[in-house]
């Protein structure tokens, strides 16, 4: 086992140098260029330098002028000195700017997971044992319609409703008017009621899929024929249920949780967007729009450190629950 | 029959029958059924093995099942398990009442849960049921195990490091766990290899013996339902073409189609003629049975009358009863 671990990270390493490779030559390639905006601003102002002036000055102080490989190994040399630079477009250290906005998506993320598991499993077990009974179509109907909900027309319709017709939330921002004044515990409800809405939104929209997902898991797992034994010992319907199906379903769902933990954060783009929260989501799309290499760099290489990491975990995980692959 | 009150039945089957719905169209509309068991009665004496053969697809596993109720709801006829409904039961009843009555399933592989280790397979539904005291629990599982020829360290082992038959084994240690009386052995060696299949007779043979055990052996494989039956039954399609003692099945085959199964039965005489009946063309569709004798389309003593009419059960000997044309003057009607 330590052995497979130990070869499972030299390959995830291997891996990441590639990705981080790719998504640098990306950066490059984007045709929004920072520097070239810079400078075609500076050029625009009274008695000022020629953009090609510019854009040469400009060029070298961003460390622009060095090619994609030469660019490449330089922020990798710094990068592995945990030195990621400054955000060009933000104008703090990149770390700062993305510890100041990542705690916020980690924590929205984290408690609509954690709402989207506790629904969506036991949905689908109902649904499953309940296959092409009205109680099944009725949630299937509900999911589907929750997962092909628009975010950003869902969201709408929720500040419509919430928060200009019955006024029991702000309709932007993650704190209040007076969120100063309060004592800290009522700054900590300040700022739940602010996150309510944009969670209610990504637990709705991402209920459906698990909810299939479990549901189609779980009836294949149903219709085995150690179910039939297990039936036959004469357990409870209960028993054979949770003890001898759940415990088969729950492999394909560790798997699929795992692989979502690096979602967690990536942000939400488009409710952090809408119910203007500044969270890692809409931060790290500004500044990829805006062409900011460090931040961006710095961002995306940390969500594939996540991925290869949620994989890693994952597949560890799957040992854990299933003794087959425990053994070879 | 005249002496079936002094007889002590553990299981008695009338007219059962169960279908299958088939669905079709946009609102999924029951178009037709599949009759997989088309109601058919027999009789077992406590103690004693019948034997149930035919074709695959005739219905013998449906008819395991559907006698366990394993299957839902049968759709007509009634089984007796010791004198009472087996679909009169309650859930609780019912899961109570399963400790006697027991199965075997055909693939060791896929009917034993992956995720459990042997011991709790075995033991799970013994705690369940409280059939022993707590306190013998651990004892108990080790005395099953190893009546099955399991070794107790095993115990913490999990399915898939076991052999087929290492499994079987498995499958029948927990099925004695509950110390049933009555255990539907549904095709449990047709999955194995022949030297294997040997050891499982075997091994069933004997716990037959020390635990005065019924069987229904379902099967294909006529001379191994040779070796182990009382009673053998004949399906064809849903139906019992013929049932009878097994000396009097495999003597004396009344039945065109139990002739034709025996004629195929390999013999180990090289030199021995083979007179094979061959059945033509394969077996009809469940879901839309000839009319009249069912196995009139492939029968070689085919007549007209069997082509409308349902034959009528006679019983030409003593406990030795047929469906055919063929003997419709000879021995006295059977009521079913």
């Amino acid at each position: 086992m330590r052995k497979y671990i130990i070869k499972r990270i030299l390959i995830s390493i291997a891996i990441l140098f590639v990705v981080s490779f790719l998504i640098y030559l990306l950066m490059r390639c984007l045709p929004t260029s920072y520097v070239e905006n810079l400078a075609r601003q500076k050029s625009m102002q009274p008695n000022s330098k020629s953009y090609e002036e510019w854009m040469q000055q400009l060029s070298a102080a961003y460390g622009m002028d060095k090619g994609i490989f030469s660019g490449f190994f330089t922020w990798l040399g710094n990068a592995l000195h945990f030195n990621f630079g400054d955000s060009w477009h933000y104008t703090v250290p990149v770390t700062q700017k993305f510890a100041d906005t990542i705690w916020v998506s980690v924590y929205m993320g984290a408690v609509s997971m954690f709402f989207e598991i506790i629904i969506a499993i036991p949905l689908g077990i109902y649904a499953a044992t309940h296959q092409y009974q009205k109680s099944d179509y009725i949630i299937s109907v509900v999911a589907i319609a929750g997962m092909s909900l628009p975010t950003f027309f869902f969201a709408s319709l929720l500040k419509l409703v919430f928060c200009v017709k019955l006024g029991w939330f702000d309709l932007f921002g993650l704190t209040g008017r007076n969120y100063e004044q309060l004592s800290s515990m009522g700054q900590i409800m300040d700022k739940a009621q602010h996150l309510f809405l944009p969670i209610v939104v990504l637990v709705v929209i991402s209920i459906g899929s698990l909810m299939r997902y479990t549901r189609t898991n779980m009836l294949e797992v149903l219709g085995q024929d150690y179910i039939r034994t297990a039936r036959a010992k004469g357990l409870s319907e209960k028993k054979v249920i949770y003890h001898h199906a759940f415990r088969n379903t729950l492999i394909p769902l560790v798997t699929i949780i795992g692989g979502s933990l690096p979602g967690l954060f990536s942000g939400a783009l488009i409710t952090e967007t809408l119910f203007g929260i500044n969270g890692i989501g809409y931060t790290s799309y500004n500044a990829m729009v805006n062409g900011d290499i460090p931040f961006s760099m710095f961002y995306l290489v940390f969500i594939a450190i996540l991925t290869l990491a949620g994989n890693l975990i994952s597949d560890i995980l799957y040992a854990v629950v299933d003794p087959r692959v425990r053994v070879s | 029959m005249a002496d079936n009150q002094e007889k002590d039945y553990i299981l008695q089957v009338k007219n059962l029958k169960k279908y299958y719905p088939i669905t079709g169209g946009f609102f999924s509309r029951v178009i037709g059924h599949v009759k997989a068991v088309d109601g058919i009665s027999f009789d077992i004496e406590r103690g004693t093995t019948m034997g149930l053969v035919g074709e695959s697809g005739c219905g013998k596993s449906t008819t395991g099942r559907t006698l366990l109720r394993l299957d839902g709801e049968k759709t007509d006829g009634s089984v007796l398990f010791n004198g009472k409904e087996v679909y009169d039961f309650s859930k609780k009843e019912m899961n109570d009442k399963r400790t006697e009555m027991q199965i075997i399933f055909q693939d060791p592989f896929a009917s034993l849960q992956p995720r459990m280790p042997v011991g709790e397979i075995i033991g799970e539904a013994v705690r369940e049921h409280k059939i022993v005291p707590p306190e013998k629990y651990d004892e108990y599982v080790e005395k099953i195990m190893d009546e099955c020829g399991l070794q107790s360290f095993q115990k913490e082992r999990y399915p898939h490091e076991f052999s087929g038959g290492q499994r079987q084994r498995i499958c029948i240690a927990r099925a004695i766990a509950l110390q049933p009386e009555f255990i539907v052995c549904d095709e449990p060696v047709s999955a194995l290899d022949v030297s294997i299949q040997a050891q499982i007779i075997n091994l069933l043979k004997e716990l037959q013996e020390k635990r005065n055990l019924t069987y229904l052996f379902i099967s294909h494989d006529l001379s191994v339902v040779e070796h182990i039956s009382d009673t053998v039954g004949v399906m064809y399609l849903g139906n019992m073409v013929e049932f009878g003692k097994t000396e009097d099945i495999f003597k004396n085959p009344l039945h065109p189609y139990t002739q034709a199964l025996l004629s195929a039965v390999p013999t180990p005489d090289p030199k021995a003629k083979m007179d094979r009946i061959v059945l033509e063309g394969s077996i009809p569709s469940p879901a839309n049975p000839p009319k009249g004798c069912k196995f009139h389309t492939r029968c070689s003593k085919c007549m007209e009358c069997c082509k409308c009419e349902v034959p009528e059960v006679r019983e030409i000997e003593p406990g030795h009863k047929v469906a055919c044309h063929l003997y419709k003057d000879q021995g006295k009607k059977v009521e079913s």
